[in-house]
Formats: C-alpha cells, structure tokens, sequence
C-alpha cells in the first residue's frame, strides 16, 4: 500500500521538478511561477466546465493510447495515430454527409462506427504491409500520416467541401454544417462533455478485455511476446499482426470521428496540417499509453493528466501573455523528466522492499 | 511532359532532390548508427530544430557560416549527452523519451525564436563550391558538384559510417551491443559507454542535419522542420540499417519530391490535383519497399535497455 | 556503484536542461507589453493561428489592432493553430470580461457558433470569413485579396522580360486563391504570356517553398511572388537569384530589401473601427465587413528601395484608382 503511494510520488517529484524548470523560464519571461502553476491549475480544473474540458481534450489521448496498446503487445509501433484519426474523422464525416436524415440513435453509432472503419482501414495496410510484405510499420506509418493529410487537403477543399464556399468564393477548406443528428449529446448541459468521453472509456475497457480475457487477445499478446513461439504454437502470426494494427486504427479512427462530432464543432475544416486538426493526438496517445505502463486501463488516468496538461498550458497562455511555445517545451520536459524517474521509482520500491518493510513481492509489475 | 526532358530542366531537378536529400541523409546515417548500438530515437525532429534555430542564430549575430554550422554540431552533441544519459544510463523507455525530446525541442526552439529573434530576417546562406574539373562535366557537374560543402560532407559520410561500422573495432561494438548486449557485455565490450558513445554520434549528425537545413534556406521560422525528423527515422526501415540503403531511401525521397515541384511548375500537374500529387513521395517510398523488400532483421536489441544479470 | 550510477546522471540531465533554459532566457530582456488597469480602455483580445510576428496572416491583425485610433488594453494567444486550444482561449478571454475578441482564423468559426450566444455582451470579431453564421454578437472580415493580387500582377507584367511568371502558394483554399486568381488576371491583362503556379501543399513547409521557386526559375520566371508564412523560403531564392518579388498580407521588405517590389498589406484597423464605432452605438454584431482598395483597408506598399521603371508606378496607382472606382474589373 504504501509502497504503490511512493511509487505514485516518484514521478509527481519528476513532475514537480519539471515544473521548477518552467518557473525558471517564466521568470525569465517576466511572469510569476506561482501565477503560472496557478494558471495551470485553475485551468485544467478551475471550475465544472474546465474539468470537462480536460475530460473532452484527454478523450482522443484515451482512444489512440489504448490502440497504442493493443499494437505495441503485439510488437507493432503505430505512429500513425494522426493519420487514423484523420481517416476514422473523414470516413464519419462522409456518412454524415450521405445520411444527414437518419435519426440521432442511428446515426450517432453510426458515426462512430464508420469512424472506426476509416482508421481500421488506414491501420489494417501497415499491418498487411509489415506481415505480408516485411514492411517496417515505423517506416509505413510515418508516411501514411502524410498522405493522409494530403488527402484531407483534397477531399475538404474539393468533393467535400461545404458547396456555399464555392458559391460565394470565399473556398475555406471545411465541409458545410454536419447534420445535428450526428451530434453526440451533452451530457452536463452548460460543460463540452459529451458522450464521447464514456465511449473511449469504454473503448478502453474494451481494449483490456479483449487483450487479457479473451482468446483473441491471447493470441495476439502471444505473437508479440514471441513471434515463433507463436508460430510454434499454432497461431496465424501475420493475420494476428494485421488484426492489431486494425485494432489499433480503429480506435484512432473513433477519435477522429469524436473530434468532429464533439469537440470540434460538427463540421470538419483543415489547416493544411495534421496537428491543425489533430492536436497531435497521435503522438500525445503514444505518450499517455507508455506512462499508463501500456495497460489500457492506466492509459486512462494517464491520458487525462496529459489531458490536464493541455488544458492548463492554454490557460497559462492567455493569463501570463508567454508565448504558447513555453507550454510545448515544458510538456516536453515533464515527459522527459517523469520518464526519467521510472527507474527511479523502481530503485525505490526495491529499496523499500530490502529494507524489509514490505514483505510482499511486487506483482504490480504483472502486465509487463 | 517533353518539356521535363530537357537538360536544364532534369539538371535542375537532380539539383532540387541532392538539396532536399541532404538534411534527411544526415540525420538518418546519425540515426542509423544509433539504432545499430540497439537504441531508437524518435526525438530526431526536436534536437534538428534546436540545431537549426542556434545555428540560423550564430549567422545572425556573428554572420559567420562555418561557425553556424559548428554550433550546430555542439547543439546536437548536447542533446546527445541529454538523451544518452536518459537512455541508456537511466534506462527510459526510449519510444517516449524520444517524443519527450521532440516536444521540448520543438517548443524551446520556437520559443528562442520569439524571444532573441522575432521576426523573420535572411542571414547568408551556404555557398555553393565547384568540384575542380567535376563541376566542369556537362550537365552532370552543374546537378552534382557544385553543392555546397555540407551537401558533400553528407555524402562523404555515407562510406565513413559504412566504413565505420563495418571494418572498426567501434563500429563491431556497435553492432554486438545492438545484436546481443549480453554477449558483447561478457566479451568485455562496455554495453552503456558504447551506446552513449554512438548516441552522441547520432545527435551530432542530427545536428549537422539541422544546420544543413537552415543554412541551405537562409531563413528560420518556428517548426522549420516540420516532421522532417520523423522521415528521417523512417528512412533508416527504408534502408534497412545499412548507409547505403538509408542514401537510397534520401535520394529517392528528394527526387520524388523535387520531381512533383517541377512537374508543378510546368503544369504537367494540374493545379487542382496538387493535393494527389503531393502524396507521392511518401506513396512511392511505400511501394519502393514492398518492391525491393528483404527479410531484414532489425538491430535484436533495438530499443531494449540493458541491464546486465 | 550502481547507486552511483543512478543517481548522478539524473543531475546530469537537470544541469544539461538548466543550460538549454539558461540559454533561452539570457536573452535581452524586453519587459512584456501589457498596460494593465488603465482606467476606460478597451479591452481586445485576439486569438490567432500563427505566431503574431509572422510577417504575414497574424502579424497583420496585431499591427492592425496598434494602430486603432482608441485606447486599446490588448491581450494575445498567438499559435494556437489547435481549433480546441483556440476555442478554450476564446471562451476564456470572453470570461475574463473582454469587450471584443478577435479569432483571427477562419478554422475558429465552429467554435464561435457555440461560444458566441453564451456572451451577448461581448463583441466576438471573426475572419476571414464573409458572413456571420446568423450571430448578433460577431462581425465577420474578409479582404479582397484579388484586388491587390491584380495591382501586383499588372506590375509583375511590366517588369517581367520572359513574360513568364510564377507564383509559390500553400493549399488551393481561402485567401491564397483570391490572392493569386487576382494576380494571376493582373499579370495576364498586363501582357504577361504565363502565370505559372505551384500549390506545395503546406503552409509551414519552407524547404518546398524554396525548392518550388528554384523549379519555377529554371522554367524561364524571372519574377515571382507567393502567399502563406513559409514563402519566407522562396523569398530567399529570388533575392539570391536577383529576381523581383511580391508580397501579400504583410510588408515583406525586410525579407529582401533590394528586391521586394510592392507587399499588398491588410490594414483590418479600417474595419475594427467601424465594427466598434457600431459596437458605441449599441449593434454588438451582425455584420460583414470587407478590406479593399476603396476603403484602405489593403493597401499597396511600395519599397522605395526597388527602382521601377518609368511609368508602372504610375500605371499602378491609375489601376489602384480605378479598382476602386469600380472601372477596372479584377476577375473575380
């Protein structure tokens, strides 16, 4: 018990030292730290609303870090989290646009469903590519995600963009005003959460399930624990990691459908980048599930710190007047520095577990 | 299309694709050598963004190019010694430290920007150097030998780091330390000073990377890279860990690259499939190596921490 | 040893940071502007994509909002090119009492339809767009980007010697079309035989944009322009290969001082202050607004610095003269 305390503290410490560094800079930039933690603070968790807010921003984090999981137990590195969740984004929005009429109980899943069909698709071909053809899945993710983008660019400054642009010459790259139908519903009036925080929830209970309690999952937590073990054993390897990559895409791909259905405003619109549309949830995804010790469940917890983080750099932002760059290079440290104290905290259990107060072996490490 | 097949036009070209490839062939022969000690750097893209924003910051305030590029190789040295120490000797998950180091890098570098820069101004930027007699072949002389001379050290470096791997002492260590730490450990080969050392060797080359992109432009503005780092790592799967297939995967991403501008210019590509066209390269690096694939095997110990038992 | 070990180089890793951030921070230190509590100002906000020295869409609306005639206590989130991020900070500037917020970003439009009913005392000013979404409480701006595009090109026209043309563009959207559809039939009624243009794709992408003006001056250009941040790229090219160029959205002079011809720039302060003379009299909103030749709000720049030969630059304010008074059509 107090073991699993300390072990909680270690990377709050790393957190906290991180968070030095960044008072460092803001008084080098004139502001006070204490103002800027404070900013921080209030902005990830200032009121009911901002709490929500984290909870909206952390939800893609949840989705891509739990299909971040799923890939990296079958030893396959998705990267390409930015371009399924573009996919999973694009492929929601065109059935949107195809049955704008259908009832809010049909179309709300199926949003989301044809979500998770777009990214499944753009995460099933790196994981053909890589079982079928020896493609490195590093190399074929990366590059996708720039396709992707392009893609984007194409399809929302061309076959879909909203027909008013054209008309009145303006030509901003967006679809018109997706049907209120596709709306996910507000769950707490007056706050952003809406339904597609307990969807990726769930989507991540769904990913532990299917990884430790069903055949499926032991299967595919064989073929990453030993590829010929695997094979020895009977288990179709290459099908095994193309089913992960799937896997993994659609959930990215469900993100992507709940940012343009939730949190973005019910139509899709690009900046020429990922990121623009994004947030870089497909990198942030990655992080959150390795701090969550790539255990969907910790992916959680871990996605809304991240999330709480994002949050909070905003607020920073726009209390102090420092530049947005100082947010992303404080994040930067606070990964590097929380990762850093990992094996710390593993120094200090150990030492804790010498010092013979503990007489209980650690089994916490079990999903490792 | 007759109008592409025209010598000034293909010597252009060939131009545009060497400029292209030089900042992607530097920092994936740095990250090569790095992965074949057995460690994977993701954060790439942030140590070539610090490199190029303190090397675009020497030009301007000394206006000294050779300098600028020194500086640019201490600054990824630096990052180096960051990341080693974060690696391999606190032993961190090297999939996410890689990104912490991308975030910071991308962060701070903007954020020195603003703060000892401001707005875009020009510095100089490299000059191009005639090869005595090469650049005097027809043609050919115009496209390849008169770069300028980071351009050459890049390519200078791909046999170096062939070389360096294959036929050196160090270069054994590497690869045993990437293949199988505890053997190479039991031989006598210290495991952590040999990835520290390659590390090192792999930022700095990151860093020459940034410079390289930065002086070859002349101008800085916040995520110059913007993601160049990450092809960089995918080149070396493109290549698979070997310099020579890594300059393949740089030439072939530049060409395809420089190609789709020119066919731009001309109008071989229509302005409305601009969008498509752009997809090519990251496309035809793809299908490349479904093409050429080999069963390669990855460094075994890529990206696992050694712990010795 | 191990202890040693583990414990050491983590101080190393702090010292090894501490002299990154101690670089960042050893820099002249400007305190930052901000002229708090003065008593009756008006507080403005803005929350742009980019950063607010850009020498381009950002910096114009910053330059625009210091040179309103009123006392003006300004707030800004620049770079947040993250539609939630804008949305959190425009909600949030609205909070904090603000009289107008500016979300300079068409992508903020979305995020606006939400927002904006929740503060109806509070002005919320939107762009580029041409229409308010049917809010009370925003005023949409746009500029005429094609005219000033025409008064470039028609330039152009007249000092190109191959008659070939080309042009650096991001994405084949928004202004960057005006822009260079504008251009585009300015250069060609001015007599020039082509206007080549190349989309790379990106607005951040400098390599492209450098590469894509080399491929434009192997294919007979001999002067260019473009539009986006990551023209500063191409800029560069054309200063070293000594050709003329033209920019849009902000002065670029500085960019290349002997070569930058003209810079159609956006002077939004034109109307900010009819939207807050509307704003005085009690119409929070509801209307669109336009930055043109006829109104000032874009106006031609032109570098002193750059000879022109005899007559363009009297030609050019003859066509500016009569974009204006509606004689000249621009195409659009």
């Amino acid at each position: 018990m107090l073991k699993g305390v300390i072990g909680a503290l270690v990377p709050l410490l790393a957190a906290v030292l991180a968070f030095a560094f960044g008072a460092t800079m803001l008084v080098a930039l004139g502001a006070s730290p204490l103002a800027g933690l404070d900013a921080m603070l209030d902005g990830a968790f200032g009121s009911g609303s901002r709490i929500a807010a984290t909870a909206v921003k952390a939800t893609p984090l949840i989705l891509v870090g739990a299909g971040i999981t799923i890939a990296f137990r079958t030893s396959v590195i998705n990267i390409g989290g930015e371009g399924q969740i573009i996919a999973g984004a694009l492929m929601s929005t065109v059935v949107a646009l195809s049955f704008p009429d259908l009832p809010a109980v049909i179309l709300v899943p199926l949003v989301l469903l044809s979500g998770a069909v777009g990214g499944g698709i753009l995460g099933a071909i790196p994981g053909a590519l890589k079982a079928y053809a020896s493609v490195n899945e590093i190399l074929s993710t990366i590059m996708l995600n720039l396709v992707m983008v392009q893609f984007m660019n194409f399809l929302l400054r061309g076959p879909i963009m909203d027909p008013f642009e054209l008309e009145a010459g303006t030509r901003i790259p967006q679809t018109q005003r997706l049907s209120d139908n596709a709306a996910l519903p507000t769950m707490i009036e007056g706050t952003r959460l809406h339904v597609g925080v307990p969807v990726a929830i769930a989507a991540a209970v769904a990913a532990y399930l299917i990884l430790w309690r069903t055949p499926t999952g032991f299967r595919l937590r064989a073929v990453g624990h030993s590829p010929e073990a695997a094979r020895a054993a009977g288990i179709n390897v290459k099908r095994n990691i193309t089913l992960a990559m799937t896997l993994s895409g659609s959930l990215g791909g469900i993100a992507g459908a709940i940012l343009v259905f939730g949190s973005e405003g019910q139509r899709m619109v690009t900046d020429g980048s990922a990121a623009g549309f994004t947030g870089s949830a497909g990198f942030n995804g990655i992080v959150a599930a390795l701090f969550g010790g790539l255990h969907p469940l910790w992916t959680i917890p871990s996605a809304m710190l991240f999330g709480a983080l994002l949050t909070g750099a905003t607020q920073l932002q726009r209390v102090l007047q420092v530049p947005a760059a100082l947010a992303v290079a404080l994040n930067g440290i606070i990964v590097i520095f929380v990762i850093s104290s990992t094996p710390v905290r593993g120094w200090l259990q150990r030492s804790l577990a010498d010092s013979g107060l503990f007489n209980r072996s650690s089994d916490s490490a079990g999903a490792d | 299309m007759g109008e592409f097949f025209t010598l000034s036009v293909l010597v252009a070209t060939a131009a545009s694709a060497i400029r292209l490839a030089t900042p992607y062939l530097l920092a994936s022969l740095g990250e090569t050598v790095g992965q074949r000690s057995g460690v994977l750097n993701l954060g790439v893209d942030g140590v070539m963004l610090l490199s190029a924003f303190f090397s675009y910051w020497t030009v301007l305030e000394t206006g000294n190019l050779w300098l600028a590029v020194f500086v640019g190789l201490a600054v990824g040295l630096v990052m180096g010694l960051l990341y080693g120490v974060i690696t391999v000797f606190l032993k961190a998950t090297q999939g996410i430290s890689g990104i912490g180091i991308f975030i910071f890098g991308l962060g701070l570098s903007d954020l020195l920007f603003r703060r000892l820069v401001g707005t875009p101004k020009p510095v100089r930027r490299l000059p191009n150097v005639d090869i005595p007699i090469l650049s005097d072949i027809p043609h050919l002389g115009a496209a390849l030998f008169q770069r300028n001379l980071l351009t050459y050290l890049a390519f200078v470096l791909v046999p170096v780091t062939a070389l360096l791997l294959t036929r050196t002492t160090f270069g054994l260590n590497i690869r045993s330390v990437g293949e199988n730490p505890q053997a190479a450990d039991s031989l006598g080969v210290s495991v952590e000073r040999t990835r520290f050392v390659a590390i090192l060797i792999g930022n700095s080359m990151a860093g020459l990377a940034g410079a390289a992109l930065v002086l070859q432009l002349g101008i800085f503005q916040p995520n110059l890279t913007q993601g160049l780092g990450f092809i960089a790592v995918a080149l070396v799967y493109f290549g698979a860990w070997r310099p020579i297939g890594v300059m393949g995967g740089a030439l072939l991403y530049g060409l395809v690259n420089a190609t789709v501008l020119h066919w731009k210019a001309l109008g071989i590509i229509p302005v409305s499939d601009s969008d498509l066209a752009n997809m090519a390269p990251a496309v035809l690096t793809i299908l490349a190596l479904i093409i050429v694939a080999r069963r390669v095997h990855a460094p075994s110990a890529l990206t696992k921490p050694f712990t010795r038992h | 040893m191990k202890k040693q070990w583990r414990l050491n180089p983590s101080i190393l890793v702090m010292l090894g940071a501490l002299a990154l951030v101690g670089a960042a921070c050893g820099g002249d230190d400007e305190a930052p502007a901000s002229g708090s509590g003065e008593g009756g100002a008006l507080r403005v906000a803005i929350v742009a994509p980019s950063a607010s020295d850009d020498l381009a869409f950002t910096q114009s609306m910053v330059d625009s909002v210091n040179a309103l005639e009123r006392d003006v206590e300004l707030s800004i989130t620049d770079g947040t090119f993250i539609v939630e991020d804008a949305a959190a900070a425009i909600r949030g500037y609205a909070e904090d009492g603000n009289d107008v917020v500016i979300a300079h970003g068409t992508q903020f439009g979305a995020s606006l339809m939400e927002i904006a009913p929740d503060f109806p005392d509070v002005t919320f000013v939107w762009g580029t767009a041409s229409d308010t979404q049917g809010l009370a409480n925003v005023f949409a701006y746009a500029p005429a980007a094609d005219q000033g595009g025409y008064v470039n090109g028609s330039i152009a026209a007249a000092l190109t010697k191959t008659g070939v043309i080309g042009v650096v563009g991001p994405i084949e959207a928004g202004d960057a079309v005006a822009y260079i559809n504008g251009f585009k039939a300015g250069a060609l009624a001015g007599g020039a035989s082509e206007v080549n243009v190349t989309y790379t794709g990106s607005f951040g992408d400098v390599a492209l944009a450098a590469e894509a003006a080399e491929a434009h001056l192997i294919n007979d250009v001999d002067v260019l322009t473009g539009t986006a941040q990551m023209v500063v790229g191409a800029v560069g090219v054309a200063a070293d290969a000594g050709v003329p160029w033209f920019g849009t959205q902000a002065n670029q002079t500085s960019l290349a001082p002997s070569l930058v011809v003209a810079s159609q720039v956006y002077h939004w302060e034109v109307v900010l202050e009819e939207m807050l003379a509307l704003r005085d009299s009690g119409v929070l909103g509801g209307q669109a607004f336009e930055v043109n030749l006829a109104n000032g709000g874009l106006v031609i720049e032109f570098n002193d610095a750059f000879e022109l030969p005899a007559g363009v630059r009297d030609a050019a304010e003859a066509l500016i003269e009569g974009i204006t008074n509606g004689t000249v059509d621009t195409g659009s």
